[in-house]
């Protein structure tokens, strides 16, 4: 077997050597009832020829989003990400190396983590952020909990435009701790009436923008209401790029910001592996969850980096912990963090305005399409359509054609009366032919 | 073969004793890195985008008012940067990673291509299921070979990482007994736990009711069912446990907890040393999480990503959580939401999408390299690399648990240190020196200056007697009283020991442009 290199010299020097007569005695403990014998019922060991033939196939099965015009976003997004990006995340030092638990031999991935964390509060306007979370979703979950240990309070408020499984994701969260959990209903065109949900029982009041079906939302005056009733205002994006054009969450008071950073460095991958972006204020940082790394120096005076603060954190603090966190999702923190260097505030704010530009064309282009309707007043690089008839079926016909042309609203929504409505997002990999291709195959579907 | 005419043949000359500060810093191939942002620039970017044209914005007057602090770097300069980074980096590709309880084991670089063929890797969660029977046949299949090589019914694919997987099975287990109306306050937790356990059941509001290990290292089914009552929920176990040894009793302690009415989680962290000759579905588990990054070799990544998909058994089954894969006329389908789950009483949904993609892919093609009989293999050769070790250190180092053999790691404590004044901490900084990752240290809690080794199957014998043999001369030498060897180590890491407690006690966790250092806000508690 290739990936082992014991010889049956070798484990038979080796057993000698522990004294024992063969393997079985190793495993004495192991009750006798629950002793096999026989390989499991599955198939024997195969080359890499072999598996290369068959998963190949598999693959092969798929529609690759490249391949084909795409629209399809609410969540996750299409963006071109530059080659040294997977070359360096490649490198074995990287790819290959645990948490960093010794520092002296892990500068790599501290500095690395370090550069993350001061990137993404430079992108939400907040002070400090922690080295990852699993993804935006649970980041979201994460951020309710800490507002909770924050204000002492277990209500949550829920925007209704917030990703609906986000939404299920705290909910869950909430349900299964014993706390509150509030949603309002979706509110396609934007201008929901968040306001006049908080009251001062309210922990957190949970709004994203660009919403789920692509609004911007003026995070101010909800900042403003959440603050004069105790309670904090969680921001929630998941598309990181809006960040690049869009005036950040922090600067409109958010209290904590958790997001999606899968579009910076990262590929689709059918919905993970993902990054968790969270961030919040320096006054709320002993509350924070997750794996952070501070700056110190060595036996030398040397700058170095460690992971600190870990008295938050399950290792240390078992049951009274944070979070239970523990592996995040270091490799696609450093493909954000590689990747938004490359780009740096003045490569972002272009690939920002290539976004929005796309979007207003896109919405020009699909305004102009009879019996199709864009419903935002307002949006970044999503945007919402309403359709004649059912857009999941609308949407499996386009794909038939090959058009990846979005997200049914009902697929996110069931049972909710938007069965009219479909989310279309463009990034900077749409051309004008896309757009054209996208409008033709709507005109003649719809 | 011409010799190299600029060349000079090279011999130890004068001076050659003595070590000079270099200029720079550096320290030949160790290069001394600034941060990204000291040499990058606000005006510089190294990725190439024509302006867009103008269009008349629709973002509603919410543009950015102010540029983040983020100056970029051309290509160049960010590749060197990152591979200057990557090279103070010890990677399980450098040389051996015995850290306990994390099974740094080869990370196949086939896994690595497979998972970036288009049709896996640029696939949109959410296009049509039509678009993606590829991917949802990929999970199925990922998903019927991981309950076969456990022996449990069912799995629920979508848990992001090993701590998540044990949220998503305590929550299966909360669900179950609410749905029969039994809602109960504790959960029973061995004190050799990893820190998750304790964490995930009190994020869960139980209250953590703790047992002691006996002498042997072991869980005494007596003191198990001390603790058992009406109000206990279950039981989160670790089998193979945290020191290394496989639970003789865990029959009788799932036949306990069940006899009371709760369930067994089974921490399923250590599943490398039993993959394939025990299924944890005859030891009584009802619930268990895989990390696909130890045992199925996807990489760790410095940190993550990893993949905690939960087998679970037939009590738990129908409360697994949102979505699902099921099969259909039309092909493969996904269950997203409560009217599509038919009898089933999904208990609700962990992450926004279906898991880790990326990680069953690579774990898919890792457990179809092995095959049935490559596994068994693995799991036999990291039980024999780690009973190796011990038997080549234990009249050197000692073992608090020796009546038992070890399972894939073997547990040493600190007291073959007793009066040497060589720490635990100590003794893993030398191994620095030496060229080896340390071993897990101070954990388990339950020994004193616990040092665990694991081994894993991917070690030759002679990388193992290297590091065995490494391991002796320093137990050697720190029995003779070679204090300065351990004291100050690290000496040869791109870093000598770092200041823990500074980093504490006046947290700096980002950079800040030099103009604006002084009106930072700096935290006051120490850690």
């Amino acid at each position: 077997m290739r990936y082992l290199p014991l010889t049956d010299a070798d484990r038979e020097a080796m057993l000698a050597r522990i004294g024992v007569a063969s393997i079985d005695d190793l495993f004495v403990d192991v009750p006798r009832e629950a002793w096999r014998e026989e390989l499991a019922d599955l198939p024997r060991r195969k080359g890499e020829l072999e598996i290369e033939r068959l998963l190949g196939r598999m693959a092969g099965r798929n529609v690759a989003a490249g391949s084909v015009p795409f629209f399809v976003g609410a969540g996750a997004y299409r963006h071109h990400v530059p080659a040294t990006v997977d070359h360096l995340i490649q490198r074995s030092e990287f790819l290959t190396a645990y948490t960093p638990y010794q520092p002296e031999v892990a500068q790599g991935t501290l500095q690395a983590l370090f550069e993350f964390q001061t990137q993404v509060a430079e992108l939400t306007g907040m002070e400090v952020a922690n080295a990852s979370m699993y993804d935006g979703s649970t980041g979201c979950g994460e951020a309710v909990l800490m507002a909770h240990r924050v204000t002492k309070r277990e209500k949550a408020v829920l925007a209704g435009n917030l990703h609906p499984h986000y939404r299920a994701v705290v909910e869950n969260l909430g349900r299964m701790a014993g706390h509150e959990v509030s949603a309002l209903a979706p509110r396609p065109e934007g201008g929901e009436d968040i306001l006049s949900a908080i009251d001062d029982e309210t922990s957190c009041v949970v709004v994203q923008s660009p919403d789920v079906f692509g609004n911007l939302v003026d995070l101010r005056p909800i900042a403003k209401k959440a603050h004069d009733h105790g309670a904090l205002l969680i921001a929630v994006f998941t598309e990181v790029v809006s960040l690049g054009l869009v005036e950040p969450p922090g600067a409109q008071g958010a209290d904590i910001v958790v997001g999606e950073g899968q579009s910076l460095g990262n590929g689709l991958n059918f919905g993970g592996p993902y990054v968790g972006l969270f961030a919040t204020r320096q006054k709320f940082l002993r509350q924070m969850p997750g794996r952070i790394a501070g700056e110190t120096v060595d036996a030398e005076g040397r700058r170095g980096y460690v992971l600190t603060l870990s008295t938050r954190e399950q290792h240390i603090r078992r049951e009274k912990a944070t979070s239970n966190i523990c592996t995040n999702s270091g490799l696609c923190m450093l493909a954000f963090t590689i990747h938004m260097t490359l780009l740096g505030a003045e490569g972002l704010g272009r690939l920002a305005r290539v976004n929005h530009a796309n979007a207003v064309k896109l919405a020009g282009a699909l305004d102009a399409v009879a019996g199709i309707e864009v419903v935002n007043e307002t949006f970044f690089n999503e945007l919402t359509l309403r359709v004649p008839g059912n857009a999941a079926a609308l949407i499996e016909r386009l794909a038939e054609e090959g058009v990846l042309a979005g997200v049914p609203a009902s697929r996110l929504y069931p049972d909710s009366g938007l069965d009219d409505l479909m989310i279309v997002a463009t990034t900077e990999l749409n051309t004008d032919e896309d757009r054209s291709t996208l409008a033709a195959a709507l005109k003649e579907a719809a | 073969m011409t010799m190299n005419r600029q060349g000079r043949q090279t011999t130890p000359g004068e001076g050659a004793e003595t070590v000079w500060e270099t200029f720079t810093g550096n320290r030949g191939l160790l290069i001394e890195e600034a941060l990204s942002f000291e040499y990058g620039r606000l005006d510089r970017t190294g990725v190439d985008l024509d302006e867009p044209e103008d269009v008349a914005p629709r973002l509603g007057g919410l543009q950015r008012t102010s540029q983040p602090n983020l100056p970029g770097l051309t290509e160049p300069e960010a590749m060197r940067h990152y591979m200057r980074l990557s090279q103070k980096n010890y990677a399980i590709d450098s040389g051996v990673y015995p850290l306990g309880s994390c099974t740094m084991k080869h990370n196949p670089r086939l896994n690595e291509t497979i998972a970036r063929l288009p049709g896996f890797g640029d696939i949109h969660p959410l296009q049509p299921v039509s678009t993606v029977q590829g991917a949802l046949e990929l999970i199925e299949m990922c998903a019927e070979w991981l309950k076969v090589v456990t022996g449990m019914p069912a799995i629920a694919m979508s848990p992001k990482a090993g701590a998540h997987g044990e949220l998503c099975g305590m929550m299966a287990i909360k669900a179950a007994l609410e749905a029969r109306g039994d809602a109960r306050s504790k959960v029973i937790v061995p004190d050799s736990a990893h820190g998750t356990n304790p964490a995930t059941a009190a994020l869960l509001g139980y209250k953590v009711v703790a047992v002691a290990s006996r002498d042997d290292g072991t869980v005494d089914p007596a003191a198990v069912r001390d603790k058992l009552d009406e109000q206990v929920a279950g039981i989160m176990l670790t089998n193979p446990n945290t020191c290394g040894l496989f639970e003789p009793d865990v029959i009788a302690i799932a036949e306990a907890v069940h006899e009371a009415g709760g369930y067994f989680y089974c921490d399923g962290a250590n599943l490398n040393a039993i993959l394939g000759r025990v299924r944890p579905g005859d030891l009584g588990v009802d619930a268990m999480h895989i990390n696909l990054h130890k045992t199925f070799s996807t990489p760790h990544g410095g940190g993550g990503p990893g993949a905690g998909p939960v087998v679970l058994s037939e009590a738990l089954a129908p409360f697994a959580p949102l979505p699902w894969v099921v099969s259909d006329k039309d092909g493969l389908g996904l269950v997203e939401y409560d009217g599509e789950a038919g009898d089933a009483q999904p208990f609700g949904r962990m992450t926004a999408f279906h898991g880790q993609m990326g990680m069953f892919v690579r774990a898919m093609t890792w457990m179809l390299s092995h095959g049935s009989d490559g596994m068994r293999q693995a799991a036999e050769d990291a039980v024999l690399a780690a009973n190796y070790v011990r038997a080549c250190l234990s009249d050197l180092m000692s073992l608090p648990f020796s009546s038992r053999p070890s399972m894939h790691e073997v547990l040493f404590d600190d007291s073959f240190l007793k009066g040497t004044g060589v720490s635990t901490l100590d003794f893993a900084k030398a191994m620095i020196d030496e060229g080896y990752h340390p071993m897990t240290v101070y954990f388990p809690l339950v020994v004193h200056g616990a040092m665990l080794i694991e081994p894993t199957e991917s070690e030759s014998k002679a990388s193992l007697d290297l590091f065995i043999a490494t391991l002796r001369d320093l137990a050697m030498a720190a029995k003779r009283g070679e204090t300065g060897r351990f004291e100050g180590a690290p000496y040869h890491a791109p870093r000598r020991r770092l200041d823990e407690t500074r980093a504490a006690r006046q947290p700096v966790l980002r950079w800040t442009p030099p103009e604006a250092t002084e009106p930072e806000p700096r935290a006051q508690a120490a850690g």
